[in-house]
């Protein structure tokens, strides 16, 4: 039991030497020293509960991906049958309970028909199943339903990217090592320390930024717009007409449109005449191409522009724009022009994106929970070291070293694994110290008891650490169970606390026991004191 | 030198016998948190209820001003506002429910967070806005439940292991003690109606681990003794056992006081709720490793004979110890 051979000391000592190491960095940031450059330094991170930032949980609605998947699927299934040779022609397509369905005009067409839908499903997922069921119902209705496995890679997709465009957003916005990860199946988290103000954040995260141009239905009555009435082919859009009191519905038309995905740039910029905010967007080749043939069909027209189901403006073309920019007007603030401009260059989301938790604490706070606890820390450390070297002595010497390096140990761990430290880490951290203590105090009593009892002291030591470690060894194991439950079970804040007491759980072990132990075993064989003072 | 000695050697304290007083009490004070909890309800937080909370402190008011704030805020029109003091009384938090329909336009949350902060601060210029959460009501049913399934699976693994370790009785024991510290914790937390969110959790299952730590100490000094001293009555061994690890659970609550009544009256504000729930827990966790844990044990019919080897056992170690030499 206190037999430490030399290679097992050196090997202790280069394990604590390398977690300590890994403290230092952490240490001198706090304490506001400059950590050489030179070297590497890995930092604790500190939540956002202690430093002070901005949590934000975004939630996409997979329905609307469902939703968007059948619209696109209508489409793609007319212009191809329209474009197939000889043509298809089919009935009215209907969208309703989740598939699409149409009815072939010749039902001698089937299956040419069903040739050229299956080119418009893929392979999904690793089972390879199709992304949708093509069925054929009654000799002549054609039935595409997504199936599962089709709807769950869509929406990975569209939370991939959607991720990706909040990422760009948010560098946009130059804030400084934001966090930004996937969480389930449709969620995404976003912490941003040391944001003042989130509220500029969240407005842009919350745009979708689906830009559309549409040409204005001409023959809409007024009277049916009132009503809410759009004519065959059209839709009905929202308007906040600057010219009108209050919404006022316009017409537009369903098809021939072009969307605003195709940009290469946008910028805000003044109208040279009016001196109003407007943004500049730059199509590219495809796109450009594209606006540039629906300017030129239909000079003299008006056509809308409709952002996030919102006509912005209505303007009227009044010459072909070819040159693939063009410009949008709409009532913007400077800022608000600002914040579409950035939000049109990384790009529309592919999910609406909304706002189900929001944390923000702010910076003084967090600065000035960091200084008290570790003002708290501090003291309530010495006193307790100074209460073990009462009690203990020599023993409590140890104990009190162990601890430092315990404490050292941990940090090192967190820092090199790259945790972040929160308030509920800080409870996980108290509890292992506490624990770390009781291994001392239980070793201590126990070789106590055993001198009492009249044992020498070599056996006495002997003894004391293995019983003592029955009882530490049973409690080490609960806490690491009931921490690992935690961390499988729990989020947030009590996966914090877990991480941390798993790693404090592991390093008290081997510095209250085993690290104690070597010194305690070194004492002996050097000193070989007839007594001791306990 | 002399060193420090809490408890002196070979104390003799009955503790058992007044086992049964105390566990009426136990099972008292149990009903009564429970009924508590049941009928006047925890002060839950936004993390479980979902819906606003602003957290303001007064840089230069000594005292926050909370009826005039319930007015103000209240004018507003978002409904009643929930205010409390904690930590310091210069520090509030305002609690609100989200305005109606904001599971579908996010920014009508946004819209009152700004109005209450604008509010404030125009009647307040002291005001220092230290933190705003928002959380949903659907995520806040999932923080409820996964927290709580955090605090049983941990609960019933860990009784399951010590059923393992030491036997079924022991299992049980520590169960109930468990069961028994955390029933009293939500009690206290329903009468003094301290705020109820996720760091309160942490703060369970902080207590939840000193409990047990002090509770396998004593069992396994149990276990040694029944080995020990096979023909002792149950309770008379019990009180040994609590009486040899006296020092040492002195020692050791004493210890992590210190530590918490430094983080109480140094530390952060925002730990405050959090630093206190533990540190009842000390005295709770070691109370119940006594009068709850050990005692059960009695009931439960605990025998040396679980502990100690059989005949063949015996026969089996005396063999290998002849081979040995």
């Amino acid at each position: 039991m206190l037999d430490f051979p030399r290679w097992k000391q050196l090997w202790l000592w280069a394990v604590t030497l390398v977690a300590c190491f890994c403290a230092l960095p952490s240490l001198f940031t706090v304490s506001g020293l400059d950590w050489p450059k030179a070297l590497p330094a890995p930092v604790i991170n500190l939540g956002l509960d202690l430093a002070g930032g901005s949590h934000i949980l975004l939630e996409a609605n997979p329905d609307q991906v469902r939703r968007q998947r059948l619209e696109s699927m209508e489409e793609d299934v007319r212009s191809r049958l329209r474009q197939a040779d000889p043509q298809i022609r089919i009935g009215e397509i209907s969208s309703k309970d989740g598939s699409v369905s149409f009815m072939l005009a010749d039902p001698a067409q089937v299956d040419a028909a069903r040739e050229q839908l299956q080119t418009l499903t893929q392979g999904a997922g690793m089972t390879g199943q199709r992304d949708w069921d093509l069925e054929v119902r009654d000799g002549n209705r054609i039935v595409l339903t997504p199936t599962k496995a089709g709807i769950d890679q869509a929406i990975t997709q569209a939370m991939d990217t959607a991720t990706e465009v909040v990422r760009k957003r948010i560098d946009a916005l130059g804030t400084r090592e934001p966090t930004i990860i996937r969480q389930g199946a449709q969620r995404i988290v976003v912490q941003v320390p040391g944001l003042k103000d989130p509220a500029a954040l969240k407005a842009l995260l919350g745009k979708t930024a689906k830009l559309e141009f549409k040409l204005v239905d001409g023959t809409a009555l007024p009277s049916d717009l009132q009503q809410g009435i759009a004519p065959p082919g059209s839709e009905l859009v929202p308007y906040e007409n600057p010219a009108q009191d209050g919404t006022v519905p316009l017409a537009v038309k369903r098809l021939g449109g072009i969307k605003g995905d195709r940009l290469t740039n946008a910028q805000q910029s003044f109208d040279q005449q009016t001196n109003a905010a407007i943004v500049n967007i730059t199509f590219d080749q495809q796109g450009g191409a594209k606006f540039a043939k629906l300017t030129t069909e239909n000079v003299g027209k008006p056509f809308a522009i409709i952002l996030d189901g919102k006509v912005l403006s209505a303007p009227t073309i009044q010459e072909p724009i070819i040159g693939g920019t063009a410009r949008i007007s709409g009532n913007f603030t400077v800022e608000s022009a600002n914040q579409l401009a950035i939000a049109l260059r990384s790009g529309a989301l592919p999910v609406d994106l909304k706002v189900v938790e929001e944390r923000t604490v702010g910076p003084d706070l967090g600065a000035d929970s960091i200084n008290k606890g570790v003002i708290a820390f501090g003291v309530g450390t010495l006193a307790l070291m100074a209460f073990m070297l009462l009690t203990y002595g020599r023993f409590g010497f140890y104990t009190n070293a162990a601890l430092i390096i315990n404490t050292l140990m941990i940090l090192g761990i967190m820092a090199g694994i790259n945790t972040t430290l929160t308030l509920p880490g800080i409870a996980g951290f108290v509890l292992t110290i506490g624990a770390a203590v009781d291994a001392n105090v239980l070793i201590n009593e126990r070789i106590r008891e055993e001198r009492a009892r009249g044992r020498r002291v070599i056996q006495a030591v002997e003894m004391g650490y293995k019983e003592a470690s029955r009882a530490i060894f049973d409690a080490n194991i609960t806490n690491i169970i009931a921490a690992v439950l935690m961390f499988l079970f729990g989020s947030g804040p009590v996966r914090g606390f877990a991480v941390v007491l798993m790693i404090g759980i592991a390093t008290s072990v081997f510095t209250a026991v085993t690290l104690t132990r070597m010194w305690v075993a070194g004492y002996l064989r050097r000193e070989r004191p007839a007594d001791i003072v306990l | 030198m002399k060193l420090l000695k809490l408890v002196p050697d070979n104390t003799d304290i009955k503790f058992l016998r007044w086992r049964v007083p105390f566990y009426v009490v136990s099972l008292l004070l149990m009903a009564a948190s429970l009924t508590l909890v049941f009928t006047k309800g925890l002060n839950l937080g936004v993390d479980f209820v979902g819906g606003q909370m602003i957290r303001v402190t007064f840089v230069q008011t000594p005292a926050a001003p909370v009826a005039e704030l319930r007015e103000s805020v209240g004018s507003l029109g978002y409904g009643e506002p929930i205010i409390q003091q904690f930590g310091k009384p210069n520090e509030v938090s305002i609690r609100m429910k989200l305005p109606e329909g904001s599971e579908a336009n996010a920014g009508l949350a946004d819209e009152m967070a700004r109005n209450i902060t604008a509010k404030i601060k125009s009647t307040h210029a002291d005001a220092r806005i230290d933190g705003v959460d928002s959380v949903s009501g659907k995520v806040s049913g999932e923080l409820f439940k996964t927290g709580m399934q955090a605090l049983i699976a941990a609960m019933v693994a860990i009784s399951i292991y010590i059923w393992v370790r030491f036997e079924w009785q022991f299992g049980v024991g520590a169960l109930f003690a468990l069961v028994h510290d955390v029933t009293l914790t939500l009690g206290l937390f329903a009468v003094t109606q301290m705020e109820f969110d996720l760091n309160i959790v942490a703060a369970l299952l902080t207590l939840i681990g000193y409990s047990l730590n002090d509770n396998i100490v004593v069992y396994d000094r149990i276990r040694e003794n029944l080995k020990k001293y096979r023909r002792m009555p149950l309770p008379e061994l019990l009180d040994l056992s609590v009486n040899e690890t006296l020092s040492r659970t002195i020692v050791t609550s004493l210890s992590v006081l210190i530590t918490l009544v430094a983080l109480l009256l140094l530390g952060p504000n925002v730990i405050f709720g959090f630093t206190a729930a533990i540190a009842l827990g000390i005295f709770v966790g070691t109370y119940s490793s006594i009068y709850m844990a050990a005692p059960i044990l009695i009931w439960l019919r605990v025998t040396s004979a679980s502990f100690v080897p059989t005949e063949s056992e015996i026969d089996r170690q005396e063999r290998l110890a002849r081979e040995k030499s």
